[in-house]
């Protein structure tokens, strides 16, 4: 069992910049992810996407946003559980809240911060029948383990990196592997669109484009593919053990909206006036997943969010304590690794 | 302030005829948003970037619009429901010249 003070469900910049609030508060935190890294939808779908309203940033990528919080909350030591989705939640006799992943590690702490953003991150299922029939029978929507792919035919679908990074991996491990794409164009780096073209040309990779797959065929698991190019309607009917569709990810508000929250278009309510607590005490929603009147999904938003909520979080962690807010410039800012950044003390010298 | 006159049909097949401002540096999917014809969290998922298909419509009437940057090219080749008049809506400027649009919202993915 994994324990903290505020265990924050979703790493993205709001989740990132409560450890550095509560860790001025000397309140511990540890993150849950459903991405395999930290960043949330700025790391995910526009890490290279330059933001304009953060403060004091007249211009800054997402993904160097992602790693200008890393940093500036490393001396407060957070934990991370990545790649693993919250699924369930359960209130102590103590007061305090196990949550529960979809892998089965638990996690307690007596505050829960929701930073979820818009929900964690599923993959794009294409429309076909049975294609839940031969989930983890053949079809995959993530690759976990290459090796799986040993001397196997292998269908990819997609036209962005995942798809052509995997396809070029593929090639020296699956004894075939085919990359279905609805256009003749790629969107992904240009080193690895061009390294698939070398490999069609080897013989290597199989492309065939425009073209998309239109039906799955097998018995107990996968056993064969239809393509049909866009083009000429042509339907190519492939022997196919794996088929694995790249086509992103989207967020699903998901399990969350089981936990008894009051959610209200597709986000959770919670108190504006005071520290953006839900209806459950000891559980607060900041950032995108929040909603009251006049919200702003904006991440300068979530970090006032971030900030207010944590004031709230000490006082109920300790309730006997009356905390006086510090400004950095004069307390600095002392990590629980024991590293300390203050202001350079001025020199008292007189001047002869 | 100059508006123009947009038909939308929702997702449940209900056609809303909305006013909509020309300068007010709005798109299509802000637009759906603001007289709220699809639920907060199933449109305008990226918020506007061509990054998902949730503003996906399709182009009923005849206008001449922008052509497709690369970026709307490509999430339309990895999105669902697609049909020749697919766009983003997100990529629809509303301009005067779209007077009497008539589009229809393209269903929400699973």
């Amino acid at each position: 069992m994994i324990k903290t003070d505020i265990l924050i469900i979703g790493a993205g910049p709001t989740g990132l910049f409560t450890v550095f609030e509560a860790g001025l508060l000397q309140l511990k935190c540890h993150l849950i992810d459903a991405l395999p890294q930290p960043g949330g939808q700025c790391a995910e779908i526009y890490p290279k996407k330059p933001i304009y309203d953060i403060p004091g940033f007249p211009e800054v990528l997402a993904g160097e946003l992602v790693d200008n919080l890393m940093d500036q909350i490393k001396p407060f030591q957070p934990g991370f559980t990545l790649g693993e989705r919250a699924d369930a939640i359960e209130k102590l006799e103590d007061g305090s809240f196990v949550v529960t992943t979809n892998k089965g590690t638990k996690h307690n702490a007596p505050i829960v911060a929701i930073a979820g953003g818009l929900g964690s991150f599923e993959p794009r299922k294409p429309l076909l029948d049975n294609l839940s029939k031969f989930e983890d029978k053949g079809v995959a929507y993530m690759i976990k383990e290459p090796e799986v792919y040993r001397d196997k035919k292998v269908l990819i679908a997609g036209g962005g990196d995942s798809a052509l990074d995997w396809s070029i991996f593929l090639a020296d491990v699956a004894s075939e592997v085919t990359l279905v794409h609805r256009r003749n164009e790629f969107r992904g780096a240009l080193d690895s669109v061009e390294k698939v073209q070398q490999l069609k040309n080897q013989g290597k990779i199989n492309l065939i484009t425009p073209a998309e797959v239109v039906q799955l065929r097998g018995d107990d698991k996968l056993s064969g593919i239809v393509v049909r190019k866009t083009d000429n309607s042509e339907e190519i009917d492939l022997e196919v053990d794996n088929f694995i569709p790249l086509f992103g990810l989207s967020p699903k508000l998901g399990p969350i909206s089981e936990w008894g929250l009051e959610i209200e278009k597709n986000a959770i309510k919670v108190d504006n006036t005071l520290d953006y607590q839900t209806n459950i005490p000891g559980i607060y929603a900041i950032g995108d997943i929040n909603t009251y009147p006049g919200k702003l999904k904006l991440i300068l938003c979530g970090f006032h969010e971030a900030t207010l909520m944590c004031q709230s979080a000490y006082q109920r962690i300790h309730p006997d304590k009356k905390y006086v807010m510090k400004y950095t410039t004069v307390g600095g800012v002392t990590g629980f690794d024991g590293s300390k950044k203050e202001a350079p003390k001025a020199v008292v010298k007189a001047i002869e | 302030m100059s508006d123009i006159k947009i038909k939308i049909t929702d997702r449940d097949g209900v056609l809303h005829e909305v006013d909509a401002p020309t300068d007010m540096n709005m798109n299509l999917m802000e637009v759906v948003r603001t007289y709220e014809l699809a639920p907060e969290g199933t449109i305008g998922i990226c918020g506007g970037m061509a990054m998902c298909a949730s503003c996906q419509c399709y182009v009923k009437s005849d206008h001449e619009l922008p052509e497709k940057s690369d970026d709307e090219e490509a999430m339309l080749a990895e999105a669902f429901f697609v049909e020749d008049n697919s766009r983003l809506g997100c990529q629809i400027h509303i301009s005067p010249e779209l007077e009497g649009l008539e589009v229809e919202l393209a269903p929400e993915e699973q």
